[in-house]
């Protein structure tokens, strides 16, 4: 029942679980599984950086009503599938680039089986909202990194930024402001002059100037969403 | 006169007709010279200056008949003027048909020059200039030519003997005085000429040609060359190595010099022996008009380029070191010689020293010949803009063909340069970039500065043709471009990449501005983006420091949305926008735009901060960090009157009182610096003290900061004029710390400041007390020296309130502070001389000192000051007197020595302020117990002014002026004269005032008028037994026996008249 009163609410709040989301299931949740939730609840906080007990709880239920459509088709699948992410990320923190996004959901699938599950699920989000400056710096790499190989290449900076510019139609090469853009930021951001990026050299870059974080795109929430949704999904529990 | 004229002082040698005097220092101080011994002249030497001279002095004056008006001895018809003073022939002595004036005797010249007011010094040149050889014409040519000679004195006895009659013997007496006094006034300037000289080098041809040798060096080394050549414009050396023409070595030249600089037009150089000038272009033989002078006199050649170029001593640095540099560095150089923000002003800045008014701007023109900087030279005095700065212009418009419509744009900005210039002169050059608060306002302290100082009236720089930009240039344009047309996440890439550009750099702000990128950036900080905003405004805060981008922030509406940012949740982008606001609210409509939009109400909310400053995690640090901003943003407000207001309004005050318990240096600069800027109010003088903030600026003079510790002063100094606050400072030990300061003396603004604070404190009798523990007094009196005028006003202000205590006297004395003290009275300074005569009144009721200060002429020094304009002064000096009247050996004597000083004093009873009235009645008093002199005050009409005064309501005005009026009596007629004047009657009145010292002094004025029976009759009708009786019961017994001396001569009158009625 208390789902069904929350969903409902979360409708009036404006905010969207994913729009088939069918109002059902956690209803049933039985004492038996509330306390499992609990339980598991317990042992994963001991384990995760920035939350306690209890918003761990919240994140798992959260996580159940994200799940709540696939579990209903009976199949059994580990976690939210990328598609299921996606639209996560868009109605919740209004993310709309496509590469971004893929970006983030195989930062979270850490073990890349398509698949983010419930505790790759708590673990990004922990990052994801409250991560220090260290931990951010290494996700938004990772996300920045498309291939996984550890270094952002010129060619991954220009995919990225390909569309950040307004083209001008009177210019002769559409593509010689991005090209100049990327040129630009590695010249900036490229300490050890290989003509791309490691790790290192980003770490460094954002630590002297920390706008340089998100440098390839918006991959982490604004204040202003991180603490709707945490309000959403906390408090709101809270009150019941 | 006539050997220091004809050898010391500079004639402009140019061209034919009559020659002029240059207006340079040396002749300035001679003509001062001569123009006060022409003032003192009649009044000192009456005698002589009767003397009438062989030839009228002629010359062509500014006067016109109006000035004479005001005297009466002057036969005044149409525009003529005739003096009715004639000579034996009946010639009148002075007689003025403008524009020429001939003048006969030196009575009437001092006449002459006294009418002329502000015109004087100009007439002392015009008669100079007109007169080259005034002596011949004053005493004829025999005792001209000996006066001319060094062994005149010998000579003189003959002369005397030559008189053939008696007349002429009569005669010729009083010119061979004249002649001594002349002689004496001539040995004078020369000493004081000489004074000057020797201070400066003078210059040999070695020396000169060793200095070209090393720049033509420079000429030939480095990929950086600064000059492209430099060569002399004769090749034939004379055997004394000297190029110049014989007829110009005669003046003093040596060579000439054409530098042919890479960026700018040839310069011309004089070598001469006396330094190093611009002349007007001398390329072989030319007319004489090139010879002139057309800048200032540099001790070099190197000082004359530096003057000229900012970077040149960056240059030549840079070459000594012979550190080659990338080539793509060359551009930057004149941005990296430019301090931006903040001028940065050393004392002698303040002070004026600073003689090189010259600003100067590089402005790239479109020129034929690639890359080319012409400068434009901006004489703001000297009015030589004309000479120097329009040949340059129209050089620079001839080479680049540009229109004359153009020749505006070329009126260059002085903008940041200007500092470059300064830094080369002042003790502070500082090189470097300053961004931090150390850099912030420091040059004001003394008195809250005024809104004028500001920059508004800055010329503009506009974009130019674009050939020869800086590489800087299009890379910022192409950003530019990129905000333009970027996403999200383009737009804060570029933001960082114009962030790596050295924003500091008065080109890059001006690219970034002229490209319409600073209206990008105002536009961003309207979005919802906070990325971008930061970004934004991490570029606006460095840009700011330039005062054309705080002034177009401004006009674009941009202090608005930066004002708005201050409301937004992010601590970072509060922090950054009150760091930003710190730079544009330094200018006055800046600050005015601040308040208008309700900024100062946002900023003071800022420094509500975390209660405690220990142990603070992250967020609160940063919490402080905003609180920071705010208060530097705060600072700069704060020097506008309203928004001084404003603040406290918006309760800033206990919340600065809590940022004051900081323990950071940072934090405490803004903090106190807004405190010291505002208690030039009185609510915030009361605050600070209420708040208990005096401890904590207390505390902070013990800091390391020097900074710190002069804001710390300065706010001491400002609010000590407060009882309970001087109380404060000592009870919290501050009085020890403030002495400890006057160890840095090194350090000028933080001495003044500290000097202050002890001026102020030393108000309170204990605190003097303590001070002398720290032997303060002692260190006071050795910065008597050498120091500049606000140290010494305050050290000054100091001395006089430590004399109060009579210890403290003989201190001064045993220090050698009288002497100083003394010297100081010839300074100009007003604050100055009303703290000096303060000081020296103090010493001076010390017999002992009175004997030095008189040895030292100093009697003469304060009575002079009475001529000064300004009315505190005249006050202060006034009350000075008195003290030295009633303590000298020889009062009457000393006060009859000087000539004309009684009819001064009795015309500045006409004044208006009642100060200065009281404080002359005072003095009057004090001359008057000598008879001589007030027979001599009687004369010039004390007894009228004196009365017309007695309707006054001012108590102190009344105690002295009863007090004058009662030893004025002692003299003939004068009691009866104050009784037809109906001085008697107000005085009556005076009895019915609350302050005793007025009763006692009334009582003994009035006993002195009973003694006639005209006024006797007068204070009986006006009721004056009954308030007698009643003072009669004073405790003094002084005014006891006054009172009833006087009821008693009533009474005897009355008496009298029935006698009188009863034997009839």
């Amino acid at each position: 029942m208390a789902t069904a009163r929350q969903h409902h609410r979360r409708g009036r709040t404006g905010f969207r679980c994913c729009s088939a989301c069918p109002v059902h299931d956690m209803a049933e949740m039985s004492p038996m599984n509330r306390k499992l939730t609990q339980s598991l609840a317990e042992s994963i906080s001991k384990q995760v950086e920035h939350f306690n007990r209890t918003e761990v709880e919240f994140l798992i239920r959260e996580f159940h009503v994200l799940m709540g459509e696939q579990t209903t088709l009976g199949r059994t699948v580990s976690g939210l599938d990328r598609g299921r992410f996606r639209s996560f990320l868009h109605n919740n923190f209004g993310m709309t680039d496509d590469m971004i996004m893929d970006g983030v959901f195989r930062t979270f699938d850490k073990d890349n089986d398509g698949f983010v599950n419930m505790r790759e699920w708590i673990d990004g989000l922990s990052v994801f909202l409250r991560g220090t400056l260290d931990e951010k710096i290494e996700y938004c790499f990772q996300v920045y990194d498309l291939n996984s190989d550890n270094y952002i290449s010129r060619e991954e900076m220009f995919h990225m930024l390909k569309d950040s510019l307004i083209r001008q139609p009177t210019d002769d090469d559409p593509d010689e402001g991005i090209k100049d853009l990327v040129e630009i930021t590695l010249k900036r951001m490229d300490h050890d002059h290989d003509g791309r990026l490691s790790f290192s050299d980003f770490e460094k870059a954002v630590r002297d100037e920390n706008l340089l974080l998100e440098a390839f795109g918006t991959c982490l929430p604004d204040s202003m969403s991180t603490e709707a949704f945490e309000k959403l999904v906390f408090q709101e529990q809270l009150e019941q | 006169m006539g050997i220091s004229l004809s050898r010391g002082a500079k004639w402009t040698t140019a061209g034919s007709g009559t020659a002029k005097l240059e207006l340079t220092p040396m002749n300035e101080s001679l003509m001062n010279e001569i123009l006060r011994f022409v003032e003192q002249f009649s009044s000192q030497h009456p005698e002589e200056a009767e003397h009438v001279f062989d030839e009228p002095l002629q010359w062509t004056t500014a006067l016109v008949a109006s000035d004479f008006e005001s005297e009466s001895d002057y036969d005044i018809s149409d525009s003529d003027i005739q003096s009715q003073e004639k000579d034996r022939e009946g010639h009148p002595l002075l007689q003025l048909s403008p524009p020429v004036v001939n003048v006969r005797s030196f009575r009437q010249l001092s006449k002459l020059v006294n009418l002329a007011e502000a015109k004087r010094l100009g007439e002392v040149q015009a008669c100079l200039e007109g007169n080259r050889d005034p002596l011949v014409k004053i005493l004829g040519q025999d005792f001209a030519d000996l006066l001319k000679r060094d062994d005149a004195d010998t000579d003189v006895s003959h002369m005397q003997d030559q008189g053939k009659d008696q007349d002429q013997i009569k005669s010729s007496e009083v010119k061979v005085k004249l002649f001594q006094l002349l002689q004496i006034m001539d040995q004078r300037l020369i000493n004081k000429l000489l004074e000057g000289i020797s201070e400066k080098v003078k210059l040999d041809p070695t020396a000169v040609k060793n200095e070209v040798e090393l720049l033509k060096k420079l000429c030939s080394e480095g990929e950086e060359r600064f000059l492209k050549s430099i060569r002399y414009t004769s090749d034939f050396e004379f055997p004394n190595g000297c190029r110049a023409p014989l007829w110009r070595q005669a003046h003093g030249d040596m060579c000439y010099l054409v530098i042919e600089p890479y960026e700018t037009e040839n310069l011309y150089i004089t070598c001469s022996s006396d330094g190093d000038f611009l002349n007007g272009g001398i390329q072989q033989m030319e007319d004489d008009s090139s010879y002139e002078r057309k800048s200032e006199v540099f001790v070099d050649l190197v000082a004359l380029l530096k003057s000229r170029f900012p970077n040149f001593s960056m240059n030549i640095n840079k070459q000594d070191s012979a550190v080659q540099e990338c080539p793509s560095t060359e551009r930057s150089q004149h941005g990296d010689a430019v301090e931006q923000g903040r001028p940065h002003r050393s004392y002698e800045q303040q002070e004026g020293f600073v003689d090189m008014k010259a600003r100067q701007q590089h402005t790239p023109v479109g020129a034929d010949d690639g890359k080319k900087y012409k400068p434009c030279l901006r004489w703001k005095t000297l009015g030589l803009a004309c000479a120097c700065g329009d040949v340059e212009i129209k050089k620079c418009l001839r080479n680049s063909g540009e229109t004359i419509g153009e020749k505006q744009n070329k009126q260059l900005g002085l903008g940041a340069k200007t500092n470059a210039v300064f830094s080369l002169h002042g003790p502070v050059s500082s090189q470097k970039m300053k961004t931090t608060a150390g850099a912030l306002p420091v040059d004001h302290f003394s008195e809250s500065s005024s809104e004028s100082e500001d920059e508004e009236e800055q010329a503009e720089r506009h974009p130019e043709s674009s050939t020869d930009l800086p590489a800087e240039y299009w890379q910022i344009q192409k950003l530019v471009k990129y905000l333009k047309g970027g996403d999200q996440t383009a737009t804060v890439l570029t933001l960082c990449a114009m962030m790596d550009f050295n924003l500091m750099q008065e080109t890059c702000q001006l690219a970034i501005r002229d490209l319409g990128g600073l209206e990008v950036l105002i536009n961003l900080l309207n979005t919802d983006e906070v990325k971008c905003k930061i970004g934004s405004l991490k570029i606006l805060r460095k840009i700011s420091h330039n005062v054309q981008i705080r002034r177009t922030i401004v006009d674009m509406g941009g202090l608005q949305s930066i004002i708005k940012i201050l409301d937004s949740p992010v601590m970072d982008l509060k922090a950054l926008a009150a760091e930003t606001i710190a730079n544009v609210a330094r200018f006055h409509r800046g600050r005015r735009t601040v308040r208008q939009y309700a900024g100062i109400k946002k900023l003071v909310k800022l420094l509500d901060c975390v209660p405690n400053f220990a142990n603070l995690n992250t967020n609160e640090e940063k919490d402080v960090d905003v609180a920071r901003c705010g208060a530097l943003a705060l600072w700069s407000c704060s020097k506008s009157i309203k928004n001084k207001e404003a603040i406290r309004n918006a309760g800033a005050i206990p919340l600065l009182g809590h940022l004051l318990k900081s323990p950071h240096e940072n934090m405490l600069i803004p903090v106190v610096g807004t405190l010291q800027e505002c208690a030039s109010e009185e609510s915030y003088r009361i605050a600070i003290q209420k708040e208990g903030m005096i401890k904590d600026l207390v505390k902070n003079l013990t800091s390391n900061n020097d900074e710190l510790q002069m804001h710390c002063a300065s706010a001491i100094f400002k609010c000590a004029e407060d009882k309970q606050t001087r109380d404060l400072v000592r009870k919290y030990k501050g009085l020890q710390s403030l002495v400890l300061l006057l160890g840095k003396a090194e350090n000028k603004q933080l001495l003044a400041a500290a000097t202050g604070a002890i001026w102020k404190c030393s108000i309170s009798k204990e605190n003097v007390a303590k001070f002398q523990e720290y032997k303060a007094l002692e260190t006071l009196i050795g910065l008597l020296t050498d120091q500049p005028e606000d140290v010494l006003v305050n050290v000054v202000g100091a001395l006089g309130e430590f004399a109060q205590i009579p210890a403290n006297k003989t201190t001064v004395r045993k220090c050698g502070g009288i002497k100083p003290l003394v010297h100081l009275l010839t300074r100009t300074n007003q604050a100055l001389l009303v703290n000096v005569t303060k000081a020296v009144g103090a010493c001076a009721t010390d017999k002992d000192n009175m004997v030095i200060i008189d040895q030292l002429d100093g009697v003469r020094l304060l009575w002079s000051l009475l001529k000064n304009p300004s009315a505190d002064v005249q006050s202060s000096a006034a009350w000075a007197l008195c003290p030295c009247i009633e303590n000298a050996k020889d009062a009457g004597e000393m006060v009859r020595s000087l000539v004309g000083g009684l009819e001064l004093i009795v015309n500045l009873l006409k004044s208006t302020n009642n100060e200065v009235l009281a404080s002359i009645c005072a003095a009057i008093a004090k001359i008057a117990k000598d008879k001589e002199n007030l027979a001599v005050l009687t004369d010039h009409g004390v007894v009228p002014l004196l009365s017309k005064l007695t309707n006054t309501r001012d108590v102190k005005l009344r105690h002295h002026l009863a007090d004058a009026i009662g030893h004025c009596c002692m003299w003939g007629s004068n009691r009866v004269s104050f009784g037809v004047a109906g001085a008697v009657a107000p005085l009556v009145c005076y009895l019915k005032s609350q302050d005793s010292a007025v009763h006692q002094s009334t009582a003994m004025a009035l006993y002195q008028l009973s003694k006639d029976p005209n006024n006797c009759i007068t204070m009986h009708e006006k009721r004056v037994v009954k308030p007698l009786i009643h003072i009669m019961g004073s405790n003094e017994e002084t005014i006891q026996e006054a009172a009833a001396a006087c009821v008693r001569n009533i009474r005897l009158l009355s008496l009298a008249n029935r006698k009188a009625q009863l034997f009839q």
